[in-house]
Order: structure tokens, then sequence, then C-alpha cells
């Protein structure tokens, strides 16, 4: 019963986010401070991410590749398929989940217990639209280009590893990325992204807005944020799946 | 003037507010009194809208609250200006950037007018230093003069404050206290604060309404206060030693 009071209640929080905004230059400014503040501060975690998965999916496809007949050539195709179809869109979207995840909840529940979103709509503003749909729009524009990002850094790491070591030869790493790509996996790796980014930004800023309490209901609603960005990622990874790859 | 009739409100069958009918006046200072829990916290909430009243009527100068449209429920709402008790200043924004955020939203002045109408405000309330800084930089005090002046700037017909001496020590609450009374004056505004600060009674309370386990108790105006026999006020107003030996030099 509590699960379809929410599930009603996250709907029903949606409308109110998509509801016509006040003011649209305001909005706009803020979609751009978004991008900044939930995209391009997040290049640091996705470059280190991004480029020890890399190094990581490398080593481990070179170690068990043992079979002489298979070339040596599909360490690098492995490794820029594993970055393309799951590593970048899938894993950086959950470690994204936490990072802006339980920062956008803690920053809306903040706002909440200290009467900030009151002070909003006794001004006549929506806050649910002013404070989140700038959030979902501007992550929903940045996250593919982070996906894209990180792509390149992950191919980028196991470069570093054929270059540094002796597992495989640059040539055939160079070759390996090279062979077969099959351009339908970023369509399919960018369209998971923005599903993902929606759901990151609209599921954390339910759990902050309807916060009640204090620091600790503020604390509770960002794990339950990231808590259930996560489950959906991976639910909806799925389902995407299913649909766009078979 | 915001007239109340016979308005109830519960939270999960709980009645907090039990048939309150009342008059607020414009260019008075309207203080709303009453231990904690009394409910007129909720009374004031739900005057702006902030909780939905289960029974009666909220009139803004002869408009029906209950009655009106989304549109003409939003235009009432850009006639209020609140001070909530924790001043609920954005963060993230410095102390103009706060005052000039309803005039950003609502007006389409040009940018020098909006910054000049802010520094007005500003003015209005003594921080005409503390422009650049953010509300964590600035003690309490400032920031309840900053939420005032946020309050003040598309020139409100109805200031509502929810307890802006909490937490401030007796000289700042005097402080607030006159500039809610030269504000409510000036512009002629009608003005309801809630409170449970005696000082703020004895200052600023130009009508007053006791509130009593969620009913309305008592009604009268600052002299009246301390003549009064009602026994649940003499025990909230005389509660102390001080104002005890007061009420026997009366």
């Amino acid at each position: 019963m509590k699960s379809l009071f929410e599930i009603g209640r996250y709907f029903v929080f949606l409308t109110k986010v998509f509801a016509r905004p006040e003011k649209g230059k305001m909005y706009f400014k803020r979609f751009f401070e978004e991008i900044y503040s939930l995209g391009i501060n997040s290049l640091g975690i996705v470059t280190i991410i991004s480029v020890f998965m890399g190094m990581v999916i490398t080593l481990q496809t070179a170690y068990n590749l043992e079979n002489p007949l298979i070339p040596e050539y599909l360490v690098g195709l492995t490794t820029r398929d594993s970055m393309i179809l799951e590593f970048s869109s899938t894993i950086v979207g959950l470690i994204l989940a936490g990072k802006v995840g339980s920062n956008i909840a803690s920053e809306i529940g903040t706002m909440q217990v200290t009467e900030q979103i009151d002070a909003l709509e006794i001004m006549g503003v929506n806050p649910a639209s002013f404070l989140v749909m700038p959030k979902i729009f501007a992550f929903m524009f940045i996250l593919p280009f982070l996906v894209i990002f990180s792509i390149f850094i992950g191919v980028t790491g196991g470069f570093i590893i054929s270059a540094t070591t002796n597992v495989i030869s640059i040539q055939d790493y160079l070759y390996g990325i090279h062979y077969a790509f099959n351009e339908y996996y970023v369509t399919y790796t960018l369209i998971k992204s923005v599903f993902f980014a929606f759901i990151i930004t609209s599921v954390s800023s339910y759990f902050g807005y309807y916060t009640k309490g204090g620091a600790l209901e503020v604390g509770r609603a960002s794990t339950k944020g990231v808590v259930y960005s996560s489950i959906f990622i991976l639910l909806f990874n799925y389902i995407l799946t299913q649909l766009l790859l078979t | 003037m915001i007239e109340v009739k016979n308005i109830s409100k519960s939270f999960d069958g709980k009645q907090v507010l039990k048939d309150i009918t009342a008059t607020f006046h414009t260019g008075k200072i309207n203080l709303i009194i009453g231990q904690s829990g009394s409910g007129k916290s909720v009374l004031l909430k739900s005057l702006v809208g902030l909780h939905k009243i289960d029974k009666g009527e909220i009139i803004y100068d002869k408009r029906p609250y209950s009655t009106l449209n989304f549109k003409q429920k939003k235009q009432i709402r850009r006639e209020i200006g609140m001070v909530f008790q924790g001043g609920a200043l954005f963060d993230s924004a410095t102390v103009l950037e706060n005052v000039m955020f309803p005039l950003e939203m609502f007006t389409k002045m040009s940018p020098a007018e909006k910054r000049d109408r802010a520094e007005f405000c500003i003015e209005k309330v003594h921080l005409e230093n503390a422009n650049k800084k953010y509300p964590s930089e600035i003690s309490g005090g400032m920031q309840k003069r900053v939420a005032i002046a946020r309050a003040i700037a598309l020139n409100p017909k109805y200031l509502f404050c929810d307890e802006p001496n909490s937490g401030l020590d007796p000289k700042t609450s005097i402080i607030i206290d006159n500039l809610i009374k030269e504000i409510t004056t000036e512009f002629n505004i009608t003005t309801i604060v809630n409170t449970h600060d005696m000082n703020s009674v004895m200052e600023i309370g130009d009508n007053i309404i006791y509130i009593y386990q969620g009913n309305k108790w008592w009604e009268g105006n600052k002299s009246e206060i301390f003549k009064t026999e009602n026994p649940e006020l003499n025990n909230f107003v005389f509660a102390s030693e001080l104002y005890k030996k007061i009420k026997k030099t009366i």
C-alpha cells in the first residue's frame, strides 16, 4: 500500500515539476547553472572511474584470452564494446546516482526543512517546477556528453595498459578498437544515459521534496534517493536492453 | 483587511484549530499569541494557504480565498510577504540576490531598477553593507532583517511574520519589532505576527488574539492584556516572576 502511495505521489510530483514555468528566463539561467553544478563538476569522478575501468577491462580480458586461436586484437574490441555498451552508461550512471543523487536530495531536503520551499510557494512560485525542472533537463542534456567522454577515457585507459605493459601490443589494441565498430551501440548507450539522467534527478528530487523533520530525515531522504535511483537504473537498463538490442 | 470566519483544521484526526473567527486590520500589527503547540503557527500557515483548511472562510479584502481560481489565488500570493521563523533565505544566493529574487520572478523592471528597489529594501532594514554576503556569513538577527527586506520587495499588501524574534537577544528583538512597526504604518500593510514574546506584545500589539488549545480564547490590545481576568491568558502572560510583579503594580 505504501509503495502504491509513493508511486502515485511521484507521478503527482512530476505533474507539478512539468507545469508551465512562471518565467522562462529564470529557468533558462538555472538550466545552465545546473549543467555546471551537476555535469561539469562530475568530470573528475567520471575521468577517474573510466580510466581505471578501461585499464582493468583490458588487463582482465588479456589475461583470460589464453587460446592462441583467438586473435589478440579482441582485447581492444572487448574494451571498446564493454565501455560503450555497459560501463560508460550504467556504471557511470550508478556512480552519479551516488554523487548527483545524494547532492540533489540533500539540497532540496534541506530547503524543505528550512522552509525555503514554503517561502517560494508563498511568493507564488511553483517550487517543484522551479527547483527540479532545470535539474532534470540539464542532466538529461549533459549526461550523454559525460558518457561519450567516459567511453573515450576508458578506451584511452586500455591504451595506457597496452603501451606500458606487454599484455597486448599497441598495434593489436588499436586494430581492436577499430574492428567491427557498430555505431548503433553508441546510439543505444546514449538513449540509456538520457533515461538514467531522468531517473537520477527526478527520483532524488522526489525524496528531497517530501522530506519532513530535520537533519536526520534529510540524510534518510538522501540515502533513499541514491538507493531507489540505483534500483531503477538497473531495472531500466534491463528493459532498455531488451527493447533496443534484441 | 483579512477576515477569518469559523475556520477549523485537523491533522490525522486531531483538531488543531477549532472554529476560529477573527479580523486582522490594515495598517495595524495584529498579533497571534499562545503557548507552543496551541495552534498559532497552523493558523498563520492556513491564512497564507500553506495548509488547506477543513472548514470556514478566509477573506482577503472582500476576496474569499477558497472561491478563487488558481490564477486569482496566485495573485493574492504575490500580494503576500512572509518572514519565516528561521528566515528561509536561499543559501546559495547573496543578501542582494535574495531580496532581488521576487523582483526577478514577477516584475518586468530593468536590471538597474530591480537593483535599486532591492537596495532600497535593504537600506530600510539597515543592512547596506551586507549586500554581497551569503546567509551563512551573517547573524540570525541580520538574516531576519534580510527576510523582512525580501518580504517587502514586491510592496505587499499583507505581511506575515512567524515568530520573528525567536532565537534573538532582547535588543535585536526590539530592532525587529520596530522595523515591522515602521513598515506596517509607512506602507499601510495588514501585518500579522505570530509570537510568544511578551516584549513584542508590549511594543507592537495593536490587536492581539490569544489562541488556547486551538480556540480563540481572547482578543484585545496591549493595554487591555494587562488588565484581563481571563485565567488562561493570565497564566500565559504572567508566567515569569517579573511579569507577576508588574501585574501587582498595575
